[in-house]
């Protein structure tokens, strides 16, 4: 356990990518299994405990602490996990910590009664930095600046095997890893996985930029709408069907409704979104059904899913995805021709004579139908995985922009902790300022230093870590769509809302009023 | 109790005097020598013979008008109230106030730590009726770690990087002459490099009895000899160009913020050293069932835990909020 905490230790505060993939390839080569293999599993979040949850954690904690002395420090620690490992009160002296396999295998086994006390005792017997790890590890929120990406990195750095072959394969694997770690150190084959679990990483777009156009054609280009909903990779095989998230995270198990409709074999690319008879409802009501382990019959029912697909990986059994995209298409075209589907559709592709008459249609598609914006895929380009340059790329609607008045701030949280930095934010209905967003900082650190002295120079009132503002700072609040929302007083709600600029000169009195919103509201 | 003779804003009413006055004033008496304690253009300063000196090393001779010395431990009598200035344990010269008038004692801490300090005289608690003490760390989170483990970690680190300067943030007055007695005490005997901030208190600390080592000032040596060198500077030289010029810095710093990772990690230190000349949270409940007092103001810093706990105590308390200590003064630690 000492090992692997003074791990993480280094990993949180090393700001160099390439020291941190030192210090995980020398961790990986150094530990026996199955260590080595739980440290990954905790390191890319395929660790999860079925009992031990933070609300265990902060009943250990406050039966020890008095809670209001655990509140104000949470407040100013800013994050849960820390905030446990220092507070904790008791040292013991002798006994150290089991192995970080045993920790694990104590976690797994003990009873739903017995944890807490058994995690009182872990606490107490551990030093201090094993605590943090201790908790760390308990409540699964690392939160040390390491993506599964940056690990599986630093896999092949110690391996010298390809990252991407490590990819492919790593959705099949489970912890404690032993068969990856076994090819891994050249000792056996590469694991064969079940093809339905082989997550294929997806091919990214790239913002386009204005001086972009002039160095492209636009009849290289094929042009589709840019749906808002989540991007999902679709694996059919031979009656087994997994859908993955982006990051890989496989979320089959709340959307039956897609994945029990799959017909025919294939990977394939798409978005995921919820509406009836395909028509896409706002993001809000996919949201309902994000984050969620199973769907409810009433989310079946009044939001069913399904996936507008937009490419093909797989054709049956075979790779195509070093065929252009025309090609690919031809073939996505032929597959649905062969198999009728009651959950997948094709999405559109957009007739454009030059660029200004697609611009044209981004913004009537954003008025009109509320799309995102419009994506830019060069027809030649084969499938390739990650972000390359100049294939692929999107073409988001112009945001929308109001003018707020800052209601309340509170403490951020990680990295922007003891900082003001997280801001709500509202608009003039008659002669009150009501809610219609929350946004996190989205400045520079010398803005964010101003802007935290303003806020503690204008607090009216404290509300435990929320603080309440005088009415008089104006925020440039840009959004993507506006919807309405029955559980904000203001009946609006944003979608992405970020602060564009601090509004220093503007007084609040000039802000937007909620009459001015409805225009927003109608375009969706 | 009856109504103390100390006001809230640290005046003393019968001998018209402010203790640790941030503006000017015609009598001063001040605890110790860190900038937000001491401050130049009074009347009348009482203090220590090390914080005098260390005022005028700082400001100039003639920062005030008038220097009266007062040895630790030895009563003065003004106009009925009995002065005895008692070691904190802060940095070198810091004192307590303890005031005795018409019966009632009131201690001021002023900033103090338990924890032994080669480099400052000892804290001693004193049974007191009202207690003005410190909260810098008044929260349940700190609890200070033995400062001779985290010298150690310093040390392993520069033995595991030997290609590397280790450069420690550290307040020029203070913590950097603590740390380099702790480098001592641990037998690290070479030189050790010194950011030009902390030349003249390195020196001043010696001149008073103080042994540090051999220290050099970092600009006299090609920044290539570096490598494998402690070098201490203070925290704004970390991000500064000044650091960059050293072969491949390990950032560290010392200080009793650095228990909190995000904090480290917000500076962009790499290697948090947890030493702090304040009192932890243990420290100060301590203290304060210590002295007896049966009433608290605690000042400087997270006051509303402190408040808390003394009243769970049964102890009156409320918080000061006194002007001129900025609100999470992090760099003087």
């Amino acid at each position: 356990m000492k090992a692997f905490a003074q791990l993480l230790e280094l990993l949180a505060l090393t700001p160099s990518r390439n020291r941190k993939i030192e210090a995980l390839a020398a961790y990986f080569a150094s530990t026996v299994d199955p260590d080595r293999g739980f440290a990954l599993a905790i390191l890319t979040g395929a660790l999860t405990f079925k009992n031990v949850k933070p609300a265990v954690l902060r009943e250990v904690v406050t039966r020890e602490v008095d809670p209001y002395l655990f509140a104000l420090s949470y407040d100013f620690v800013g994050d849960l996990g820390e905030t446990i490992a220092l507070i904790w009160p008791h040292q013991g002296e002798g006994e150290a910590l089991p192995s970080l396999s045993g920790v694990i295998e104590l976690f797994n086994t003990t009873s739903k009664a017995e944890l807490p006390g058994l995690i009182g005792s872990l606490l107490t017997r551990a030093g201090i930095n094993e605590r943090w790890a201790l908790v760390k590890l308990a409540t699964g929120a690392l939160r040390i600046g390491v993506s599964a990406r940056l690990a599986r990195t630093a896999l092949a750095a110690m391996s010298g095997k390809a990252l991407q072959d490590i990819e492919e394969i790593w959705h099949g694997l489970a912890p404690p890893y032993g068969e990856l770690f076994a090819w891994l150190d050249g000792k056996a084959g590469r694991p064969e996985i079940d093809p339905t679990a082989r997550f294929h990483p997806l091919m990214l777009s790239n913002p386009i930029e204005a001086g972009d156009f002039e160095k492209l054609d636009p009849a290289d280009f094929a042009a589709e709408w840019k749906w808002d909903g989540i991007r999902v990779q679709l694996i059919a095989s031979r009656g087994r069907v997994s859908m993955f998230s982006r990051t890989g995270d496989d979320i089959a198990a709340a959307f039956p409704d897609v994945v029990d409709n799959v017909f025919g074999d294939g990977v394939l690319d798409g978005e995921l979104l919820v509406g009836h008879h395909f028509d896409p409802a706002p993001f809000n009501d996919l949201q309902q059904r994000l984050n969620r382990k199973l769907a409810t019959h009433k989310h079946l029912t009044q939001l069913p899913a399904f996936v507008r697909v937009y490419d093909l990986l797989f054709d049956e059994d075979a790779d195509i995805r070093t065929l252009p995209w025309s090609a690919r298409r031809t073939r996505l075209e032929a597959w649905f021709g062969r198999h009728p589907q009651a959950r997948l559709d094709l999405s559109e592709v957009l007739d454009f004579a030059g660029w200004e008459d697609l611009a044209e249609l981004r913004r009537r598609g954003a008025d009109e139908h509320g799309h995102e914006g419009v994506m830019l895929k060069r027809k030649a380009s084969p499938y390739v995985p990650g972000r390359p340059k100049g294939l692929w790329f999107k073409w988001k609607r112009d945001p929308n922009v109001v003018d707020a008045v800052l209601m309340y701030a509170q403490r951020g949280h990680g990295k922007r902790s003891s900082f003001y930095s997280d801001y709500t934010f509202g608009v003039w209905k008659q002669d009150e300022i009501v809610p219609i967003g929350k946004a996190y900082f989205g400045f520079t650190d010398e803005e964010l230093k101003q802007l935290d002295r303003w806020i503690r120079q204008n607090t009216v009132q404290s509300f435990g870590p929320v603080r309440e503002v005088r009415k008089a700072l104006v925020f440039e609040v840009a959004f993507d769509s506006a919807q309405r929302s029955s559980r904000h007083k203001s009946g609006v709600a944003l979608r992405f809302p970020r602060i564009s600029r601090i509004r220093w000169d503007k007084p609040a009195a000039e802000a937007a009023t909620l009459a001015d919103m409805q225009i927003f509201l109608e375009a969706t | 109790m009856v109504e103390p003779f100390l006001h809230r804003n640290l005046y003393v009413a019968p001998i018209d005097a402010f203790i640790d006055p941030p503006r000017p004033q015609a009598r001063a008496i001040v605890t110790h020598g860190h900038a937000d304690h001491a401050r130049p253009g009074h009347g009348t300063v009482l203090a220590t013979p090390d914080t005098i000196a260390i005022m005028q090393a700082r400001y100039g001779e003639e920062c005030a008008g008038r220097f009266e010395p007062l040895d630790y431990h030895v009563p003065l009598l003004v106009d009925g109230v009995t002065i005895t200035l008692i070691p904190a344990g802060h940095i070198l010269g810091s004192a307590q106030v303890l005031l005795e008038y018409e019966g009632q004692r009131i201690v001021v801490t002023g900033d103090y730590k338990r924890l032994p300090d080669r480099t400052a005289q000892p804290f001693e608690p004193v049974a007191c009726d009202l207690l003005v003490t410190e909260a810098t760390f008044g929260l349940p989170v700190f609890q200070h770690p033995d400062p001779a483990l985290e010298v150690a970690r310093l040390l392993r680190s520069v033995a595991a990087f030997p290609a590397r300067a280790h450069v420690v943030g550290c307040y020029p007055l203070g913590k950097a002459q603590r740390v380099i007695a702790l480098l001592r005490a641990a037998g690290y005997e070479a030189p050790i490099y010194l950011h030009g901030a902390m030349l003249a208190l390195c020196a001043l600390y010696e001149a008073r009895g103080i042994g540090l080592g051999e220290l050099c000032h970092a600009l006299d040596v090609p920044a290539g000899e570096l490598a494998g060198q402690i070098v201490i500077a203070p925290p704004s030289a970390l991000r500064d160009r000044w650091s960059r010029r050293l072969p491949d810095p390990v950032l560290c710093m010392a200080s009793g913020w650095m228990s909190i990772k995000q904090r480290a990690r917000q500076r962009g230190v790499e290697l948090p050293l947890v030493i702090s000349d304040h009192a932890d949270w243990n420290e100060l409940r301590q203290t304060i069932a210590e002295t007896g007092a049966g009433r608290i103001w605690v000042t400087h810093g997270a006051e509303e835990a402190l408040v808390h706990h003394c009243r769970q105590q049964g102890l009156e308390a409320e918080p000061l909020a006194l002007q001129a200590y900025e609100d999470g003064g992090e760099d003087e630690d």
